[in-house]
């Protein structure tokens, strides 16, 4: 399977604080890539680095085969990657209806593809001329994720999704996710919580001090505690 | 494009109409203590043309602060050399400006104020790219490079036309008043109403049933996750400085006719004005502008009605108290 996806020895700074140190990693192809760490490890920051939200200082970024660690945001975007941050961005004073008209960037929203975001997310189609303000937590987040995928997108980065929400939402993002990745999408996701990584994540690379101290299989990490215990200070168990 | 039905399941946000009942209550507290209801009248049709004139000349303003975060002490140049641009196709004509026949007078003066909008707003685009381009993000810088834009700019006039104020007659068909009963209503300032609401209807228009207003709302919220879906909004900064331009040259030419003068430094003079008007409506906030711009209009004309003395402060008392009632003014929409 080829990667997708690739990050070579790549610096950021922040002002004058150094957050990734050399980051290496893979992404491959129609994978769901979980990409776990303690917090201020430097995930946020990884994912708006290939995002060009914050410029790489130094190393390479290539996503199906093209360099873009020097590429603006808009163009990294319109190569068909789809961003979720962690504070889900929704636009609060624009209805659902157009913040979704907004992230079809290529034209009219395709009534389909609405269906099918919408048998996930009925709280969308229900509050569809509500202002995005006036939504929960847990509905900012499923519109933020629905903006992300109303159009076909080749990587979806995906920033901590799950944090805050209900056990029942939290489901239904999974199944999302799941469902996602089987119309062919790629994803990098961000998760603290294990069992939601466990859960869908195909490969999983562990972050620490700007770094990926880790990477291997989803499945093998969540049989390894003591693994878990030594790259997350956690255990599944605590998840369960 | 999926129809679906609104929902009543969720709490409607409770709409905000107090800023905008202001204006009616001030207008009607204000008839008891004028008197006169024929002044009455007249000082609020003088107020909403006034206003009407500054929120053409400060929704620009608005605009280019709430998206592009730009703090553009220079906005007043854009309306002094809207005002001298009009005075280069409105001096040489003057047979079709004293000719009493409202055609010939129209067809001077909407080509005056298409010339005065499209040269503020190529100005607007020259100063976007070499003043302001090099320091977004910067507030000190970006009010240090626009004041010493603007005093470049009145320089530059002074020197392009001399320090002689340039009179600038009303259009024969313009001047007087229509009269109803006791109350007369100058014609010019009835133009100017329209005008004001034609604006404040057309931008109301692009914001809300247009993407591009679309992506001017989103942009003032948060220009990263606008950038993030794939827009390029560097070229909507532009356009909107541009346009933020064209629209304080029209506001120029418009005030300079309602003064019958062009001078200088009437843009420095004016800078107070729209500050005000934008501070006190909101930053970002395009109908906060509008209320703001009618507010200070009334509190300037009844001001100056029934106490003259006051009229000298009334901008800065009216934005002390509102500030105080709501400290990010009348409609916050940034969260800047």
């Amino acid at each position: 399977m080829s990667d997708l996806l690739t990050l070579s020895g790549v610096h950021t700074h922040i002002g004058r604080y150094h957050i990734l140190h050399g980051v290496e990693l893979a992404v491959p192809e129609g994978q769901t890539t979980m990409l776990l760490g303690r917090n201020g490890a430097g995930k946020t920051t990884t994912l708006r680095t290939i995002m060009g939200l914050w410029p790489a200082s130094s190393g390479q970024i290539t996503f199906r085969g093209q360099r873009i660690e020097q590429r603006a945001t808009p163009d990294i975007a319109r190569l068909g990657v789809g961003y979720v941050p962690e504070s889900m961005a929704v636009f609060s004073d624009l209805t659902v209806k157009e913040n979704l008209i907004l992230a079809a960037r290529d034209g009219p929203l395709d009534d389909t593809r609405l269906e099918w975001i919408f048998g996930f997310f009925p709280a969308l189609k229900r509050f569809w001329l509500s202002r995005a303000g006036s939504l929960s937590g847990g509905q900012k987040q499923m519109l933020s994720i629905a903006r992300a995928v109303v159009e076909p997108r080749k990587l979806l980065l995906i920033d901590e999704p799950t944090k805050g929400l209900a056990p029942a939402i939290i489901v239904a993002l999974i199944e999302c996710f799941a469902e996602i990745k089987r119309r062919g999408a790629t994803i990098l996701l961000v998760e603290q919580n294990f069992y939601v990584a466990r859960q869908i994540g195909d490969a999983v690379l562990v972050m620490d001090n700007g770094r990926i101290v880790h990477r291997g299989d989803m499945a093998d990490l969540a049989q390894d505690t003591p693994l878990q215990e030594r790259l997350l200070g956690l255990s599944l168990e605590a998840h369960q | 494009m999926t129809d679906v039905a609104a929902s009543d399941a969720l709490p409607k946000p409770k709409r905000d109409l107090l800023p905008v009942l202001l204006p009616v209550m001030l207008a009607l507290a204000m008839a008891p203590l004028i008197g006169s209801g024929s002044s009455w009248v007249t000082l609020t049709v003088a107020s909403f043309a006034m206003g009407m004139m500054i929120f053409i000349m400060a929704s620009g303003l608005t605009l280019v602060f709430g998206l592009m975060d730009v703090l553009n002490f220079g906005h007043g140049a854009f309306i002094a050399v809207g005002a001298y641009i009009a005075t280069l196709v409105l001096l040489p004509l003057a047979t079709w400006v004293q000719a009493d026949s409202l055609m010939l007078n129209l067809a001077v003066l909407a080509p005056a104020a298409l010339a005065a909008m499209a040269v503020s707003g190529a100005l607007g685009l020259v100063v976007e790219r070499v003043l302001i381009f090099p320091v977004y993000g910067q507030h000190l810088k970006q009010i240090l490079m626009t004041t010493g834009g603007l005093i470049v700019a009145e320089q530059a006039l002074y020197a392009l036309w001399g320090p002689q104020i340039i009179p600038l007659p009303l259009p024969t068909s313009l001047r007087g008043s229509f009269i109803l009963g006791d109350v007369a209503i100058s014609k010019y300032r009835l133009l100017a109403m329209l005008v004001g609401l034609a604006v404040f209807f057309s931008i109301q228009l692009v914001l809300n049933r247009t993407k591009i207003g679309l992506l001017i709302r989103a942009g003032v919220e948060n220009r990263e996750m606008v950038e993030a879906l794939g827009y390029r909004i560097r070229r909507l900064f532009l356009g909107v400085f541009m346009t933020g331009s064209a629209l304080a040259g029209l506001g120029g030419i418009m005030w300079a006719l309602y003064r019958e003068q062009v001078h200088a430094s009437m843009g420095n003079d004016l800078t107070v004005l729209v500050f005000i008007v934008v501070i006190i409506g909101g930053l970002g906030s395009i109908g906060g502008c509008f209320i703001g711009a009618l507010l200070v209009a009334m509190v300037a004309n009844y001001g100056g009605f029934l106490v003259p003395k006051l009229a000298l402060v009334s901008n800065i008392l009216l934005m002390v108290a509102i500030l105080m009632w709501r400290p990010r003014g009348l409609y916050a929409v940034t969260s800047r």
